[in-house]
């Protein structure tokens, strides 16, 4: 009867009916493995910082034409330097990918390789908003120059910390790997970097439309 | 080097914080030396400090909880003291000290009593309740208490260095903005609240991950008991309003250290914004606390009653749907400030619709008790005070969220008396409810009914002398947050009140009475089997106070009240189940990573007040390092042996064994 209710609810998501199936006794007390508890766990992280995000997305939504007879992201914008971003951002997504593939095989060259290329795209998305936001400053169109101008500010610049975080993580998780190897919780935590690393592009695509798109057009 | 602090930043010149901060140092300085002489040092540390054991973080969070309590209410009594005497005087406290008593009373009582109080209770229940071993995540749970702490500890920190925020519990720009409060007094405030912050939220992840994915075989949704239930909405709650909170207060950060201007009168800035992003946090928080508070007197009247709880799935309804409603409500808070009639109606019927799951709730619990019996013990006697006061504080709840009637008490007196009503009526009753009837599973005996009856008698009737003149004074027009007044109608409501709140001071007394008679009676009142209330859910069928790993074998749940079904069986048979067979355990290591952490969060959370930046620099390396170091260990859990497995739970089966043969005894002589 376990057997059953086991194949048609593996992890117990639905928690129908009592499979009083004997499990391993840990300390989770669990009958969810470990690696399920540690994605679920980050997964209801993510989900918070992405209210987060959402605070300064309907803050830059309220401010947006609070330019106080300063520059308006028309005027601002460079969508050539956004679309760089954007591939660096997205590309690097799929490396992630690739070094998460590559750790599930335990190829370690792939792993290594896909992170460094990960980081390298990472490294030139965020050395691109740093140029775009010291040009910015340098034209009198800093975070203090309007409303307007402290969303933007905000709002890219939190993706922007996320992602710097990312980076330092990703090259943790990289001595980490060369450290210990891929060990089952080391193997946990990469799942959850790959997470983060792919909530970022789902947040700069909000970025990316919101703030550039629709600031260019208008 | 030392940022914007300087010797002028201890108030030599104002005599009542200097010695009220000198009072706490020596007290907390004759603590650490008697702990030091008595050689406790190891054992705290060892045992507490590093635990990640569920049931010591809960045990830490509500005593840090009810140590704020006590600093909470010394501010509640000068305040009363002052508005008592301060009729066309200035009273003691100058203008500028009065202020930042309440916004600290507020700070504190909200984010350092009833949060970590209500967090505390939850993890130490909750995974008990579940038949499970720990929470999700163990040493993040460490880390969430310990930042918490750090929270606290920097708002108390301002009371000798500097000054604490003089702009009420919610720094409302443009006052809160560095043009109007130049003072470190907001950036106290803001700070201790990012850091603890994130405590909470950590604390919301590990909750709901605990209460969705780890559960004893057979307890299945339906089954968790009601506590369960209202912890998984309230930490639902936290994590949707949590980072809301943290974003608005970085947007408060970024205008007064950075010359942002999202909150500002100048360049576009919008401070209606943060009403409204404070809001949509604010409002969802009271259900973050009540809605614990609803569990556990749902808990405690089923027990105390002997009857299941009276419309389980009706309840789980409810709570989901309070989950829910809250977030549809935060504008209620600013009727007065110009959204206009279609958005205040929406909002005003919006806020008189919660009113109905909550009396379902109400007329759950009192039919749970028709026909029960119940028996008045010291819990049961704050969950029948709370359902009067609560209700009266609904009334005036929904007599606020009509937008005409908030437009004349809107800030008044009558506001902060509602407020009151519910929160010490529906959350603080609740929490000590909860706190008398889990001690004895915390500690192995109860604490002593007499001095928490009158502890009881005290509180309550305290409370009515205390707020009830509030209402009056709000209806006759008397404004919150008056340093002095000169309408002498007020005057009289104003002493009442605070003989209410000396009222309260006799019942603090008591309780502090009642933890000291209790631990020097404790042999007498043991808990010997685990069980002393004679309850229903499965954290009685633990030893008390329970093993490490909480359940010798994980229990298999087929009913709702999963512990009851088994002692019934146990009272027809006069016997124990089976001896089950025991097998080893493995436990979460201890670890100082989140003491460690918080160590240098405080040092961070300092320096950014006073704006020494290397030091937030060498803190926020500090705290990387710390991780780095925790996710390099190699041996993350140790083994419990099965034979001392067998041995604890041995215990606990002759002791529970001795019960049923007394029993046996009995029917025979009968």
């Amino acid at each position: 009867m376990s057997g059953i209710s086991a194949t048609a609810d593996p992890y117990r998501i639905g928690h129908r009916g009592g499979s009083h199936q004997p499990t391993a006794e840990h300390a989770g007390g669990g009958l969810v493995s470990k690696r399920i508890i540690v994605g679920y766990g980050f997964w209801i992280f993510l989900l918070s910082d992405i209210v987060m995000f959402s605070a300064f997305f309907a803050t830059y939504a309220v401010l947006v034409n609070e330019t106080a007879g300063g520059p308006t992201g028309r005027e601002l914008f460079d969508l050539r330097n956004v679309a760089v971003e954007t591939a660096a951002l997205l590309l690097s997504s799929f490396t992630c990918g690739i070094a998460s593939i590559g750790a599930q095989r335990r190829l370690h060259d792939w792993y290594y390789g896909a992170m460094a290329i990960t980081f390298a795209f990472g490294a030139i998305f965020i050395g691109l908003e740093v140029t775009e936001f010291a040009d910015l400053v340098a034209r009198d169109a800093g975070p203090s120059r309007s409303a307007f101008l402290s969303a933007f500010f905000t709002l890219v610049g939190c993706h922007g910390l996320h992602v710097s975080a990312g980076l330092l993580w990703l090259l943790t998780m990289m001595a980490q790997v060369y450290a210990k190897g891929f060990r089952a919780d080391i193997l946990r935590r990469l799942l959850c970097f790959s997470l983060f690393w792919h909530a970022l592009d789902i947040i700069w695509v909000g970025l990316f439309s919101v703030v550039y798109l629709m600031g260019a057009g208008q | 080097m030392m940022g914007k602090l300087t010797w002028d930043a201890v108030p030599l010149n104002q005599p009542i914080p200097l010695v009220a901060g000198g009072v706490v140092l020596l007290v907390i300085l004759a603590v650490l030396v008697w702990v030091t002489k008595r050689g406790w040092i190891p054992y705290l540390w060892k045992e507490w400090i590093t635990s990640v054991d569920h049931k010591r973080i809960g045990v830490m969070y509500c005593f840090l909880a009810l140590v704020m309590l006590v600093r909470g209410f010394a501010d509640a009594i000068m305040m009363r003291a002052q508005q008592a005497v301060a009729f066309q005087s200035e009273g003691y406290l100058p203008p500028e000290h009065f202020n930042q008593i309440f916004s600290a009373h507020g700070t504190l009582m909200i984010f350092f009593v009833a949060m970590p109080f209500v967090i505390g209770l939850m993890n130490f229940v909750v995974p008990l309740q579940l038949g499970a071993r720990d929470v999700a995540f163990p040493t993040l749970n460490s880390v969430g208490f310990w930042l918490t702490a750090t929270g606290a500890l920097l708002v108390n920190i301002s009371l000798v260095i500097g000054e604490f925020a003089r702009t009420g519990w919610l720094p409302y720009p443009p006052l809160s903005e560095l043009k109007y409060s130049p003072g470190v007094g907001v950036d106290y405030y803001l700070w201790s609240l990012e850091i603890s912050g994130v405590g909470t939220l950590l604390a919301g992840v590990n909750l709901v991950t605990t209460v969705l994915k780890i559960h004893a075989p057979g307890m299945t949704y339906l089954r968790m008991p009601m506590f369960c239930w209202t912890t998984l909405a309230s930490n639902l709650l936290i994590i949707a309003a949590f980072p809301v909170l943290t974003a608005t207060l970085t947007m408060l950060v970024l205008d007064r250290y950075l010359g942002f201007h999202f909150f500002t009168n100048e360049a576009g800035g919008n401070m209606m914004m943060f009403m409204n992003l404070i809001w949509i946090w604010g409002h969802p928080e009271v259900y973050i606390l009540v809605l614990p508070a609803f569990g556990i007197y749902s808990e405690v009247v089923s027990t105390f009653s002997h009857k299941p709880l009276f419309g389980y799935r009706s309840m789980v309804m409810a709570t989901m749907a309070i989950c829910i409603l809250s977030f549809m409500v935060w504008l209620h808070h600013f009727f007065t400030m110009g959204p206009g009639p279609d958005v205040n109606t929406f909002f005003g019927i919006a806020s008189s619709i919660i009113a109905v799951p909550t009396g379902v709730k109400i007329f759950n619990w009192l039919f749970t008790m028709y026909g029960g019996r119940v028996v008045f013990s010291v819990p049961m006697l704050w969950s029948i005070a709370f359902m009067v006061t609560f209700v009266i504080g609904g009334m005036t709840g929904v007599l606020l969220a009509v937008p005409p009637a908030d437009f004349l008490l809107h800030n008044s007196l009558f506001l902060v008396a509602h407020f009151h009503n519910v929160i010490i009526g529906g959350v603080l009753f609740g929490l000590f409810a909860g706190y008398e009837y889990w001690f004895p599973k915390a500690f192995g005996f109860k604490l002593d009914e007499k001095l928490g009856k009158a502890a009881f008698w005290c509180w309550v009737v305290g409370f009515y002398v205390a707020w009830m003149p509030g209402y009056v004074v709000g209806l006759e027009g008397m404004t919150r947050r008056m340093q002095h007044y000169d309408v002498p109608e007020w005057r009289p409501w104003l002493i009442i009140a605070a003989i209410g709140a000396l009222i309260i001071l006799a019942g603090i007394v008591f309780q502090v009475m009642q933890i000291f008679v209790s631990i020097r009676d404790r042999v007498a009142l043991r808990d010997e089997i685990g069980d002393p209330w004679d309850g229903r859910s499965l954290e009685w069928a633990t030893p008390s106070p329970p093993p490490a790993f909480n359940y010798a074998v994980l229990p298999v749940i087929e009913g709702e009240e999963a512990y009851w079904d088994i002692k019934q069986l146990a009272r027809e048979r006069l016997t124990l189940r089976d001896e089950p067979e025991y097998t080893e355990i493995e436990m979460p290591k201890n670890s100082p990573t989140g003491f460690v952490c918080a160590f240098f969060a405080t040092f961070m959370g300092f320096a950014l007040v006073w704006h020494i930046w290397w030091l937030v620099i060498a803190a926020a390396i500090g705290a990387f390092a710390t991780f780095v170091v925790f996710a390099w260990r190699d041996e993350d859990e140790y083994i419990i042996p099965a034979d001392e497995v067998a041995r604890i739970d041995r215990a606990n089966r002759s002791a529970r064994s001795a019960v049923l043969k007394r029993l046996a005894q009995m029917q025979v002589a009968q």
